[in-house]
Protein backbone atom coordinates (compact mmCIF):
# COMPACT_ATOMS: atom_id res chain seq x y z
CA UNK A 1 0.00 0.00 0.00
CA UNK A 2 1.18 3.44 -0.94
CA UNK A 3 1.86 5.87 2.67
CA UNK A 4 -1.27 8.38 1.64
CA UNK A 5 -3.11 4.89 1.93
CA UNK A 6 -1.54 3.67 4.68
CA UNK A 7 -2.53 7.41 6.23
CA UNK A 8 -5.45 7.52 5.37
CA UNK A 9 -6.66 4.10 7.01
CA UNK A 10 -4.61 5.16 10.00
CA UNK A 11 -6.98 8.32 9.95
CA UNK A 12 -10.11 6.83 9.50
CA UNK A 13 -9.38 4.00 12.00
CA UNK A 14 -11.77 4.47 14.84
CA UNK A 15 -9.40 2.74 17.52
CA UNK A 16 -7.65 5.28 16.97
CA UNK A 17 -9.58 8.34 17.76
CA UNK A 18 -10.34 6.69 21.64
CA UNK A 19 -8.44 5.75 24.81
CA UNK A 20 -4.96 7.54 26.30
CA UNK A 21 -3.42 6.23 23.28
CA UNK A 22 -6.07 8.33 20.77
CA UNK A 23 -5.60 11.42 18.72
CA UNK A 24 -8.27 13.39 20.76
CA UNK A 25 -6.64 12.75 24.05
CA UNK A 26 -3.05 13.63 22.80
CA UNK A 27 -4.38 16.88 21.74
CA UNK A 28 -5.62 17.38 24.89
CA UNK A 29 -2.18 16.90 26.16
CA UNK A 30 -0.58 19.27 23.76
CA UNK A 31 -2.88 21.69 24.57
CA UNK A 32 -2.28 21.47 28.04
CA UNK A 33 1.31 20.86 28.06
CA UNK A 34 1.47 24.23 25.37
CA UNK A 35 -1.40 26.14 27.60
CA UNK A 36 0.84 26.43 30.97
CA UNK A 37 4.05 26.54 29.61
CA UNK A 38 2.93 29.94 27.71
CA UNK A 39 1.05 30.91 30.95
CA UNK A 40 3.77 30.43 33.01
CA UNK A 41 6.05 32.39 30.96
CA UNK A 42 3.50 35.38 30.57
CA UNK A 43 3.76 35.47 34.28
CA UNK A 44 7.71 35.61 34.06
CA UNK A 45 8.13 37.61 31.01
CA UNK A 46 5.57 40.25 31.30
CA UNK A 47 5.62 42.34 34.35
CA UNK A 48 9.75 42.22 33.55
CA UNK A 49 9.19 43.33 30.09
CA UNK A 50 6.53 46.21 31.20
CA UNK A 51 8.78 47.26 34.03
CA UNK A 52 12.31 47.55 32.20
CA UNK A 53 10.32 49.19 29.14
CA UNK A 54 9.01 51.94 31.58
CA UNK A 55 12.37 52.65 33.10
CA UNK A 56 13.96 52.22 29.36
CA UNK A 57 16.33 50.12 30.90
CA UNK A 58 18.27 47.05 30.34
CA UNK A 59 16.96 46.71 26.52
CA UNK A 60 20.21 45.23 25.00
CA UNK A 61 19.61 42.35 27.52
CA UNK A 62 16.14 42.14 26.49
CA UNK A 63 16.69 42.40 22.73
CA UNK A 64 19.86 40.30 22.31
CA UNK A 65 18.25 37.03 24.94
CA UNK A 66 15.71 36.58 22.15
CA UNK A 67 18.84 36.47 19.32
CA UNK A 68 21.18 34.38 21.64
CA UNK A 69 18.38 31.67 22.39
CA UNK A 70 18.13 31.14 18.79
CA UNK A 71 21.55 29.32 19.01
CA UNK A 72 20.33 26.85 22.00
CA UNK A 73 19.34 23.80 20.72
CA UNK A 74 15.52 22.66 21.99
CA UNK A 75 16.30 18.85 21.45
CA UNK A 76 19.30 19.23 23.55
CA UNK A 77 18.22 21.55 26.26
CA UNK A 78 15.12 19.41 26.40
CA UNK A 79 17.50 16.17 27.33
CA UNK A 80 19.33 17.98 29.33
CA UNK A 81 16.76 18.30 31.50
CA UNK A 82 15.29 14.98 32.00
CA UNK A 83 18.35 13.95 33.23
CA UNK A 84 18.14 16.19 35.82
CA UNK A 85 16.67 16.10 38.93
CA UNK A 86 13.42 18.03 37.24
CA UNK A 87 13.17 14.25 35.74
CA UNK A 88 11.17 13.43 32.23
CA UNK A 89 7.94 13.31 31.03
CA UNK A 90 5.32 16.35 30.91
CA UNK A 91 7.31 17.95 33.79
CA UNK A 92 10.42 18.71 32.42
CA UNK A 93 8.82 19.65 29.01
CA UNK A 94 7.00 22.00 30.64
CA UNK A 95 10.41 23.39 31.90
CA UNK A 96 11.83 23.85 28.64
CA UNK A 97 8.64 25.03 27.01
CA UNK A 98 8.35 27.92 29.54
CA UNK A 99 12.33 28.84 29.15
CA UNK A 100 11.90 29.09 25.22
CA UNK A 101 8.76 30.97 25.09
CA UNK A 102 9.97 33.01 27.73
CA UNK A 103 12.49 35.30 25.01
CA UNK A 104 9.69 36.29 22.38
CA UNK A 105 7.22 37.35 24.82
CA UNK A 106 10.04 39.91 26.73
CA UNK A 107 11.38 41.16 23.92
CA UNK A 108 8.40 41.90 22.15
CA UNK A 109 6.48 43.53 25.26
CA UNK A 110 9.75 45.75 26.31
CA UNK A 111 9.72 46.99 22.52
CA UNK A 112 6.06 47.56 22.35
CA UNK A 113 6.34 49.57 25.39
CA UNK A 114 9.76 51.51 24.71
CA UNK A 115 8.50 52.65 21.56
CA UNK A 116 5.66 54.41 23.01
CA UNK A 117 6.20 57.97 21.97
CA UNK A 118 8.17 60.10 24.25
CA UNK A 119 5.41 62.86 23.77
CA UNK A 120 2.56 60.81 25.01
CA UNK A 121 4.62 59.93 28.16
CA UNK A 122 5.10 63.63 28.79
CA UNK A 123 1.33 64.78 28.11
CA UNK A 124 0.27 61.38 30.33
CA UNK A 125 2.71 62.99 32.98
CA UNK A 126 1.52 66.42 32.43
CA UNK A 127 -2.20 65.57 33.21
CA UNK A 128 -0.92 64.23 36.58
CA UNK A 129 -0.65 60.47 36.03
CA UNK A 130 1.79 58.74 38.22
CA UNK A 131 4.17 56.33 37.09
CA UNK A 132 1.92 53.24 37.87
CA UNK A 133 -0.89 55.11 36.25
CA UNK A 134 0.84 55.92 32.73
CA UNK A 135 1.83 52.38 32.46
CA UNK A 136 -1.59 51.01 32.76
CA UNK A 137 -3.44 53.12 30.80
CA UNK A 138 -1.08 54.37 28.38
CA UNK A 139 1.97 52.20 28.25
CA UNK A 140 0.28 48.72 28.36
CA UNK A 141 -2.77 49.63 25.58
CA UNK A 142 0.17 50.93 23.56
CA UNK A 143 2.28 47.80 23.71
CA UNK A 144 -1.01 45.02 23.11
CA UNK A 145 -0.06 44.79 19.20
CA UNK A 146 3.73 43.70 20.10
CA UNK A 147 2.81 41.98 23.03
CA UNK A 148 0.38 39.82 21.07
CA UNK A 149 3.09 39.63 18.48
CA UNK A 150 5.00 38.19 21.01
CA UNK A 151 2.56 35.95 22.34
CA UNK A 152 1.91 34.66 18.65
CA UNK A 153 5.29 33.78 18.43
CA UNK A 154 5.49 32.10 21.83
CA UNK A 155 2.87 29.73 21.17
CA UNK A 156 3.72 28.64 17.81
CA UNK A 157 6.92 28.08 18.89
CA UNK A 158 5.80 26.38 22.63
CA UNK A 159 3.66 23.87 20.28
CA UNK A 160 6.12 22.71 17.56
CA UNK A 161 8.69 22.02 20.71
CA UNK A 162 5.81 20.54 22.24
CA UNK A 163 6.11 17.76 19.87
CA UNK A 164 10.17 16.91 20.83
CA UNK A 165 8.61 16.01 24.61
CA UNK A 166 7.42 12.62 23.49
CA UNK A 167 11.31 11.61 23.09
CA UNK A 168 11.39 12.65 27.27
CA UNK A 169 8.70 10.34 28.15
CA UNK A 170 5.65 13.27 27.58
CA UNK A 171 2.46 13.04 25.80
CA UNK A 172 1.04 14.93 23.42
CA UNK A 173 0.77 14.40 19.70
CA UNK A 174 4.61 13.96 19.50
CA UNK A 175 4.09 10.59 20.45
CA UNK A 176 2.05 9.67 17.56
CA UNK A 177 5.21 10.59 15.09
CA UNK A 178 7.81 9.19 17.97
CA UNK A 179 6.11 5.81 17.93
CA UNK A 180 5.36 5.81 14.27
CA UNK A 181 8.91 6.25 13.51
CA UNK A 182 9.45 3.53 16.64
CA UNK A 183 6.86 1.12 15.34
CA UNK A 184 8.46 1.75 11.91
CA UNK A 185 4.62 2.39 10.51
CA UNK A 186 4.13 5.00 7.86
CA UNK A 187 0.90 5.30 8.50
CA UNK A 188 1.28 6.48 11.88
CA UNK A 189 4.75 8.58 11.09
CA UNK A 190 2.41 10.47 8.31
CA UNK A 191 -0.71 10.93 10.08
CA UNK A 192 0.78 12.15 13.17
CA UNK A 193 2.90 14.76 11.06
CA UNK A 194 0.33 15.85 9.36
CA UNK A 195 -1.81 15.98 12.97
CA UNK A 196 1.11 18.56 14.37
CA UNK A 197 1.28 20.36 11.44
CA UNK A 198 -2.23 21.21 11.01
CA UNK A 199 -2.27 21.79 14.89
CA UNK A 200 0.13 24.20 14.66
CA UNK A 201 -1.14 25.98 11.71
CA UNK A 202 -4.50 26.22 13.47
CA UNK A 203 -2.74 28.14 16.77
CA UNK A 204 -0.67 30.05 14.14
CA UNK A 205 -3.86 31.85 12.24
CA UNK A 206 -5.94 31.60 15.88
CA UNK A 207 -3.36 33.86 17.28
CA UNK A 208 -2.72 36.08 13.92
CA UNK A 209 -6.26 36.57 14.01
CA UNK A 210 -6.27 38.15 18.12
CA UNK A 211 -2.99 40.10 17.06
CA UNK A 212 -4.88 41.72 14.09
CA UNK A 213 -7.73 42.17 16.75
CA UNK A 214 -6.28 44.27 18.84
CA UNK A 215 -3.90 45.67 15.81
CA UNK A 216 -5.39 49.27 15.07
CA UNK A 217 -5.38 49.76 11.67
CA UNK A 218 -2.84 52.01 11.18
CA UNK A 219 -0.22 50.27 12.84
CA UNK A 220 -1.42 47.12 10.92
CA UNK A 221 1.58 47.29 8.33
CA UNK A 222 4.11 48.02 10.59
CA UNK A 223 3.20 45.61 13.01
CA UNK A 224 3.77 42.74 10.30
CA UNK A 225 6.59 44.22 8.36
CA UNK A 226 8.39 45.06 11.70
CA UNK A 227 8.78 41.59 12.98
CA UNK A 228 12.34 41.06 11.61
CA UNK A 229 13.99 41.87 15.10
CA UNK A 230 11.54 39.55 16.72
CA UNK A 231 11.01 36.93 14.28
CA UNK A 232 10.49 34.06 16.48
CA UNK A 233 12.97 30.75 16.41
CA UNK A 234 12.39 28.45 13.99
CA UNK A 235 10.09 25.15 14.28
CA UNK A 236 11.87 23.30 16.85
CA UNK B 1 6.56 12.07 40.52
CA UNK B 2 9.86 11.96 38.38
CA UNK B 3 11.16 8.59 37.12
CA UNK B 4 14.29 7.36 39.19
CA UNK B 5 17.20 7.70 37.39
CA UNK B 6 19.73 4.79 36.90
CA UNK B 7 22.11 7.68 37.13
CA UNK B 8 21.53 8.27 40.53
CA UNK B 9 23.66 4.42 41.08
CA UNK B 10 26.58 5.57 39.18
CA UNK B 11 29.00 8.23 38.95
CA UNK B 12 27.34 10.15 36.10
CA UNK B 13 29.31 13.38 36.17
CA UNK B 14 27.73 16.57 33.75
CA UNK B 15 31.34 16.57 32.35
CA UNK B 16 34.19 13.97 32.08
CA UNK B 17 37.68 14.86 30.49
CA UNK B 18 37.67 11.07 30.11
CA UNK B 19 34.45 11.11 27.87
CA UNK B 20 36.07 14.05 25.62
CA UNK B 21 39.11 11.82 25.49
CA UNK B 22 38.14 8.77 24.80
CA UNK B 23 35.22 9.78 22.32
CA UNK B 24 37.60 12.45 20.76
CA UNK B 25 37.13 11.37 17.14
CA UNK B 26 33.03 10.48 17.64
CA UNK B 27 32.55 13.95 18.86
CA UNK B 28 34.86 15.55 15.75
CA UNK B 29 33.16 13.38 13.61
CA UNK B 30 29.49 14.27 14.59
CA UNK B 31 30.78 18.34 14.93
CA UNK B 32 31.54 17.29 11.11
CA UNK B 33 28.75 16.25 9.94
CA UNK B 34 26.78 19.28 11.99
CA UNK B 35 29.13 21.19 9.83
CA UNK B 36 27.98 20.10 6.65
CA UNK B 37 24.42 19.30 7.12
CA UNK B 38 24.46 22.81 8.12
CA UNK B 39 26.26 24.25 5.45
CA UNK B 40 24.21 22.39 2.21
CA UNK B 41 21.24 23.58 4.21
CA UNK B 42 22.15 26.93 4.00
CA UNK B 43 23.19 26.63 1.04
CA UNK B 44 20.86 25.32 -0.88
CA UNK B 45 17.97 27.66 0.62
CA UNK B 46 20.06 30.95 -0.34
CA UNK B 47 20.27 29.40 -4.27
CA UNK B 48 16.61 29.01 -3.99
CA UNK B 49 15.84 31.81 -1.97
CA UNK B 50 17.47 34.43 -4.59
CA UNK B 51 15.31 33.29 -7.35
CA UNK B 52 11.90 33.32 -5.33
CA UNK B 53 12.93 36.58 -4.27
CA UNK B 54 13.24 37.71 -7.62
CA UNK B 55 9.87 36.00 -8.30
CA UNK B 56 8.41 37.48 -5.46
CA UNK B 57 9.11 41.21 -6.51
CA UNK B 58 7.78 41.20 -9.49
CA UNK B 59 4.20 41.87 -7.90
CA UNK B 60 2.33 42.15 -4.54
CA UNK B 61 0.64 39.28 -5.12
CA UNK B 62 3.35 37.23 -5.87
CA UNK B 63 5.15 38.57 -3.19
CA UNK B 64 2.30 37.83 -0.57
CA UNK B 65 2.27 34.09 -2.19
CA UNK B 66 5.58 33.34 -1.78
CA UNK B 67 6.36 34.71 1.85
CA UNK B 68 2.85 33.54 2.79
CA UNK B 69 3.89 29.96 1.55
CA UNK B 70 7.36 30.19 3.17
CA UNK B 71 5.75 31.13 6.53
CA UNK B 72 3.15 27.91 6.15
CA UNK B 73 6.45 26.16 6.06
CA UNK B 74 8.34 27.81 9.14
CA UNK B 75 5.14 27.63 11.40
CA UNK B 76 5.20 23.36 10.60
CA UNK B 77 6.79 21.74 13.82
CA UNK B 78 10.45 20.27 12.30
CA UNK B 79 9.51 16.80 13.82
CA UNK B 80 5.92 17.14 11.69
CA UNK B 81 7.59 17.77 8.88
CA UNK B 82 10.24 14.91 9.11
CA UNK B 83 7.64 12.84 9.81
CA UNK B 84 6.19 13.68 6.71
CA UNK B 85 9.21 14.08 4.79
CA UNK B 86 10.43 10.38 5.51
CA UNK B 87 8.10 7.70 4.56
CA UNK B 88 9.02 9.83 0.66
CA UNK B 89 12.51 10.51 1.31
CA UNK B 90 13.24 7.45 3.38
CA UNK B 91 15.51 7.50 7.13
CA UNK B 92 17.89 9.71 5.13
CA UNK B 93 20.24 12.51 5.27
CA UNK B 94 18.32 13.72 2.43
CA UNK B 95 14.81 14.00 4.21
CA UNK B 96 17.23 16.07 7.38
CA UNK B 97 18.10 18.51 4.50
CA UNK B 98 15.19 19.18 2.82
CA UNK B 99 13.46 20.13 6.34
CA UNK B 100 16.15 22.13 7.25
CA UNK B 101 16.46 23.54 3.59
CA UNK B 102 12.74 24.72 3.61
CA UNK B 103 13.09 26.44 7.27
CA UNK B 104 15.56 28.71 6.09
CA UNK B 105 13.32 30.28 2.92
CA UNK B 106 11.43 32.26 5.06
CA UNK B 107 13.91 34.29 6.70
CA UNK B 108 16.06 34.46 3.56
CA UNK B 109 13.90 35.08 0.80
CA UNK B 110 12.71 38.24 3.33
CA UNK B 111 15.87 39.95 3.57
CA UNK B 112 16.88 38.98 -0.26
CA UNK B 113 13.41 40.84 -0.46
CA UNK B 114 14.59 43.51 2.19
CA UNK B 115 17.89 44.41 0.72
CA UNK B 116 16.31 44.58 -3.10
CA UNK B 117 13.66 47.02 -2.09
CA UNK B 118 16.32 48.94 -0.14
CA UNK B 119 18.32 49.89 -3.35
CA UNK B 120 17.82 53.55 -3.44
CA UNK B 121 15.77 54.38 -6.93
CA UNK B 122 17.99 56.92 -8.16
CA UNK B 123 20.80 54.89 -7.96
CA UNK B 124 18.62 52.23 -10.01
CA UNK B 125 17.84 55.14 -12.64
CA UNK B 126 21.85 56.53 -12.80
CA UNK B 127 22.46 52.46 -13.84
CA UNK B 128 19.63 52.22 -15.90
CA UNK B 129 21.03 55.82 -17.44
CA UNK B 130 24.53 54.21 -17.81
CA UNK B 131 23.05 51.71 -20.26
CA UNK B 132 23.19 48.42 -18.12
CA UNK B 133 21.04 46.03 -19.00
CA UNK B 134 18.57 44.57 -16.23
CA UNK B 135 20.89 41.29 -15.83
CA UNK B 136 23.54 43.69 -15.35
CA UNK B 137 22.13 45.82 -13.20
CA UNK B 138 20.93 42.86 -10.65
CA UNK B 139 24.60 41.89 -10.46
CA UNK B 140 26.46 44.84 -10.40
CA UNK B 141 24.52 47.13 -8.86
CA UNK B 142 21.17 45.55 -6.87
CA UNK B 143 22.57 42.90 -5.05
CA UNK B 144 25.96 44.29 -3.84
CA UNK B 145 23.74 46.81 -2.25
CA UNK B 146 21.31 44.04 -1.07
CA UNK B 147 24.42 42.25 0.33
CA UNK B 148 24.48 43.82 4.06
CA UNK B 149 20.23 42.40 4.38
CA UNK B 150 21.24 39.28 2.34
CA UNK B 151 23.98 38.66 4.27
CA UNK B 152 22.03 39.33 7.97
CA UNK B 153 19.27 36.81 6.97
CA UNK B 154 22.40 34.07 6.05
CA UNK B 155 23.49 34.75 9.93
CA UNK B 156 19.84 34.27 11.86
CA UNK B 157 19.72 31.06 9.31
CA UNK B 158 22.45 29.45 9.94
CA UNK B 159 22.06 30.03 14.17
CA UNK B 160 19.15 28.56 13.80
CA UNK B 161 20.23 25.78 11.38
CA UNK B 162 22.70 24.88 13.45
CA UNK B 163 20.65 24.39 16.77
CA UNK B 164 18.08 22.45 14.17
CA UNK B 165 20.12 20.19 12.80
CA UNK B 166 20.13 18.04 16.06
CA UNK B 167 16.44 17.46 15.19
CA UNK B 168 17.77 15.24 12.21
CA UNK B 169 18.69 12.92 15.16
CA UNK B 170 14.98 11.38 15.07
CA UNK B 171 15.24 10.29 11.63
CA UNK B 172 18.37 10.08 10.61
CA UNK B 173 21.15 12.22 11.26
CA UNK B 174 21.48 15.21 13.55
CA UNK B 175 25.62 15.83 13.69
CA UNK B 176 25.88 16.84 17.41
CA UNK B 177 22.51 15.70 17.89
CA UNK B 178 23.01 12.21 17.17
CA UNK B 179 25.20 12.34 20.88
CA UNK B 180 22.66 13.96 22.36
CA UNK B 181 20.07 11.14 21.05
CA UNK B 182 23.00 8.58 22.41
CA UNK B 183 23.90 9.80 25.69
CA UNK B 184 19.60 9.95 26.42
CA UNK B 185 19.20 6.41 25.27
CA UNK B 186 22.93 5.30 26.45
CA UNK B 187 21.82 5.45 30.61
CA UNK B 188 21.38 9.15 30.54
CA UNK B 189 25.05 9.71 30.20
CA UNK B 190 25.16 13.15 31.20
CA UNK B 191 28.47 13.94 30.23
CA UNK B 192 27.57 13.22 26.18
CA UNK B 193 24.78 14.90 26.16
CA UNK B 194 25.83 18.23 28.10
CA UNK B 195 28.76 18.15 25.69
CA UNK B 196 26.82 18.08 22.37
CA UNK B 197 24.66 20.63 23.54
CA UNK B 198 27.28 23.12 24.47
CA UNK B 199 29.24 21.85 21.24
CA UNK B 200 26.25 23.40 19.41
CA UNK B 201 25.95 26.68 21.19
CA UNK B 202 29.53 26.82 20.22
CA UNK B 203 29.43 25.88 16.62
CA UNK B 204 26.30 29.02 16.22
CA UNK B 205 28.50 31.45 17.97
CA UNK B 206 31.44 30.44 15.97
CA UNK B 207 29.39 30.54 12.52
CA UNK B 208 27.85 34.31 13.69
CA UNK B 209 30.92 35.40 14.29
CA UNK B 210 32.48 33.93 10.79
CA UNK B 211 29.57 35.42 8.54
CA UNK B 212 29.81 38.79 10.83
CA UNK B 213 33.38 39.12 9.12
CA UNK B 214 32.23 38.11 5.97
CA UNK B 215 29.91 40.95 5.89
CA UNK B 216 32.62 43.09 6.75
CA UNK B 217 34.91 42.00 4.47
CA UNK B 218 32.54 41.96 1.68
CA UNK B 219 31.41 45.25 2.31
CA UNK B 220 33.86 47.91 2.95
CA UNK B 221 31.39 50.66 1.52
CA UNK B 222 29.33 50.64 4.97
CA UNK B 223 31.88 51.12 7.00
CA UNK B 224 33.73 54.77 6.94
Amino acid sequence: MSVVGETVTWLTDSAHWHGVDGVPHRLVEHLAVSGISVALACVVALPLALALGHVGRGGPLAVNLANASRAVPTFGLLILLAVTPVGFGNRAAVVALTLFAIPPLLTNAYVGVRDVDREVREAARGMGMTGMQVLRKVELPLALPLIAAGLRTAAVQVVATATLAAYVGGGGLGRLIADGFGRADPGMTTAGGLLVAAFALTVEVLLAGLQRRVTPGSRRRRAVSGVDATLGLPPA
Amino acid sequence: MPLPLAVDEAPNPWLSWTYLHDNSDAILAATRQHVTLTAISVGLGLLLALPLALLARRSGRLETLVVGAAGVIYTIPSLALFAVLAPLTGLTEKTVVIGLTAYTLLVLVRNVLAGLQGVPEEVVEAARGMGLGPTRLLLRVQLPLALPAILAGVRVATVSTVALVTVGAVVSNGGLGQLIFEGFNNNFYRAEILTATLLCVLLAAVADALLLALEWALTPWTRR
